[in-house]
């Protein structure tokens, strides 16, 4: 199934969770935060958390900023 | 005379009354100089999107420095999107603090108070410490308050002119009206402008692009760390009132 993360399509197995996008772009676990479709998934939550087939992903940490 | 003059916000003790931005710094290093000059302990941060290649670098020097972190909302325009970003700084650098920002358009970065207000009404109701960047608008203000925001920051100019508090008059009623915190953010372009934040009864003064971006960042940090110190005690100390005429300061002489 296909799903986007941070705007890029990817490819994930039927059944993926928040945790395999997160490999799948290979991003440091710590510092990040998730949210699928618009809603955050806690930490705690990403290996339970199945993504829907074209779930919008977006990974997201702290920049210079403001 | 010893008093306890440390800032609370929201039940949080600041030891400085100088809050930095971390945009516009050229490198991590004149960065943690200028952060280290300023005295800060609470710093601002932005959240985007991760970038594989890219560090955690800003969060390791601030956690290395002991420096609070303050997550903005920079980059929104609804209080939807104000609302799911400050949930994610929340999920990601763990505090409840959020310095919201929600502005208009891109030519002004001016505060769009509909949606401010929508997203600090719905961001207090889920537990957040609120922090308001807002226009220089006393009733704004008050209403921000009234929703249960833990300070009040008005700004002394659009974001990263410089130009300074253009509107002394409006910071004094709201500094005045205000029973949380008020913190100037953004406008500030030197020394004597953080000074005067202070003078008008401001708690602290926020600022970011006046340091990163000034000749000597590290220097600059250093003057407004003493402005900021030197308006507050002038505020406390009370000004003399203005007079029309001269009044000597010396007897006069003898007949």
């Amino acid at each position: 199934m296909h799903v986007w993360i941070n705007g890029e399509r990817r490819e994930l197995a039927v059944g993926a969770s928040v945790l395999d996008a997160l490999a799948a772009i290979g991003v440091p676990r710590t510092g990040v935060a998730v949210a699928v479709d618009g809603a955050v998934v806690r930490r705690s939550d990403w290996p339970s958390t199945p993504l829907p087939a074209g779930a919008r992903v977006e990974v997201l940490t702290a920049v210079q900023g403001g | 005379m010893v008093m306890d003059d440390t800032l609370v916000i929201g039940g949080r003790k600041i030891a400085s009354r100088l809050v930095m931005g971390t945009g516009g710094a050229a490198n991590l290093e004149v960065l943690e100089r200028s952060l280290v000059a300023s005295g800060t302990s609470l710093t601002t941060v932005a959240m985007r999107r991760v970038d594989a290649a890219g560090g955690t670098g800003v969060l390791d020097l601030l956690r290395r420095l002991g420096i609070e972190l303050l997550p903005n909302t920079a980059g929104c325009r609804t209080a939807g999107e104000a609302v799911l970003t400050a949930r994610l700084a929340r999920e990601a650098v763990a505090t409840d603090l959020v310095k919201l920002e929600v502005v208009a358009d891109e030519r002004t970065l001016l505060p769009d108070p509909i949606e401010l207000l929508d997203a600090a009404e719905q961001l207090v109701d889920d537990g957040f410490t609120v922090l308001p960047y807002t226009n220089d608008d006393p009733v704004l203000a008050r209403r921000l308050e009234q929703v249960g925001c833990a300070a009040v920051m008005p700004l002394g100019s659009p974001i990263g002119t410089g130009l300074g508090i253009r509107n002394p008059h409006n910071i004094a009623m709201i500094t005045e009206a205000a029973g949380v915190p008020v913190v100037l953010d953004a406008g500030i372009g030197t020394a004597s402008e953080a000074a005067q934040a202070m003078e008008l009864g401001c708690d602290a003064v926020l600022l970011a692009t006046a340091v990163t971006r000034a000749g000597d960042p590290e220097r600059m940090a250093h003057a407004m760390r003493l402005a900021v110190e030197a308006g507050r005690a002038a505020h406390g100390a009370g000004r003399v009132p203005r007079r029309y005429w001269a009044q000597a300061s010396s007897p006069n002489l003898d007949p």
